[in-house]
């Protein structure tokens, strides 16, 4: 039996409100109806998320606040690594140099390791191909890629966002 | 005057995106072995995505269509490595090992 | 106007490319990862041609794909970890 999880009304009343306005901006339509089901379907779908223990997970208001600066990083880290990835595809020897990586994180909550590993996935060049406990094993297309990775920015980043 | 320019940038962003989609279809085709396949999926899941959607936000302006274009976009940068992570983790557990070597184990790269 | 159709033929080159790769194989893997490019890319694909023939509902339509994209990687791949876990040993195609 999964436990639930508590229920904290500040993060539930902000979650039927982003669902509220995301039905509102997609439909566009102002009918009693219309508005009725869309009233129904947030209040499902929070029921459904509070099933899957979505207000277990803990969002701090400092990541919230510190996720631009995070996104500035992963969009920098994003097109160096893509532009060296197009290279290595265009260039007719093909020099690739599969590398695994085994990383360890000290991020303690489960979103914590979530962000590590999709930051490092969404980089082109790195694919996160298992996580287990603290560890990570990543899957490198060079070796240069992966010598990056030993330097831990990735990891720096994530415990910046203050989730722990 | 702005206009003009904001034109021309969102065509280059949208140009380079849907180069960007080419190479990775490329890659998908070219790349050696399962694993490396992945990287070349990855560059048009989140380069080309970012690229073309930016392109196209910058072209709708301030319109209802941006946070709705905004909207498929971090969506599909949120699902776009679990959906790799998920195919990747899938291979492994079924058996398949990388044709990776570790950091330490050679010196010289290419492991073809 | 004419960069939107640009944009969307490269989109279906790649789109066939990764057809390619999904009938090539070689691993049951290979073409999962091939179908779940094939899918975003026909996200992209509606979302771009809402533009091209100025049908901003087209934008809807792209959202769903993306959704039920995910949801059916997510699917097969559970079907396959049962059958291969069923056939207990691991093949290689």
């Amino acid at each position: 039996m999964p436990r639930r999880g508590t229920l904290k009304l500040l993060p539930l009343l902000g979650l039927i409100l982003i669902l509220l306005l995301s039905w509102t901006l997609w439909s566009g339509m102002f009918k009693p109806l219309l508005l009725w089901l869309g009233l129904f379907s947030c209040l499902l779908s929070a029921w459904l998320a509070r099933r899957m223990g979505f207000f277990r997970l803990q969002l701090p208001l400092r990541t919230l606040l510190r996720l631009p600066a995070f996104w500035l990083w992963l969009l920098r880290e994003v097109i160096k690594s893509s532009l060296e990835v197009a290279r290595i595809v265009l260039s007719p020897s093909l020099p690739v140099s599969p590398t695994l990586v085994t990383l360890t994180t000290d991020e303690s909550t489960e979103s914590g390791k979530v962000i590590l590993g999709n930051a490092i996935t969404l980089s082109p060049g790195t694919v996160t191909i298992d996580m287990h406990e603290d560890t990570l094993q990543v899957h490198c297309l060079t070796r240069e890629a992966a010598q990056a990775l030993q330097e831990q920015e990735a990891q720096r980043q994530t415990a910046r966002l203050g989730l722990g | 005057m702005i206009d003009s320019v904001l034109e021309i940038v969102s065509w280059v962003l949208m140009a380079t995106g849907g180069a960007f989609v080419l190479i990775g279809g490329i890659g998908a085709l070219r790349l050696p072995e399962f694993y490396t396949r992945l990287h070349a999926a990855s560059l048009t899941e989140t380069m080309a995505t970012i690229l073309i959607f930016s392109g196209m936000m910058l072209q709708a302006g301030l319109t209802l269509a941006t946070p709705k274009l905004a909207a498929i976009m971090v969506f599909l940068l949120l699902t776009g490595p679990v959906a790799s992570y998920a195919v990747a983790n899938a291979a492994l557990q079924s058996g398949m090992r990388p044709g990776a070597r570790g950091l330490e184990e050679n010196d010289e790269g290419d492991a073809r | 106007m004419s960069m939107y159709l640009v944009v969307a033929l490269a989109i279906l080159v790649t789109m066939v490319l990764a057809l390619v790769r999904a009938l090539r194989g070689p691993t049951r893997y290979d073409r999962v990862l091939a179908v779940n490019m094939f899918g975003t890319k026909t996200a992209l694909l509606l979302s771009v041609i809402a533009y091209l023939i100025g049908r901003p509902d087209f934008l809807d339509l792209a959202l769903a794909y993306a959704l039920i994209n995910l949801v059916g990687i997510l699917a097969v791949l559970e079907f396959l970890q049962e059958r291969s876990s069923r056939e207990q040993e691991p093949r290689h195609d």
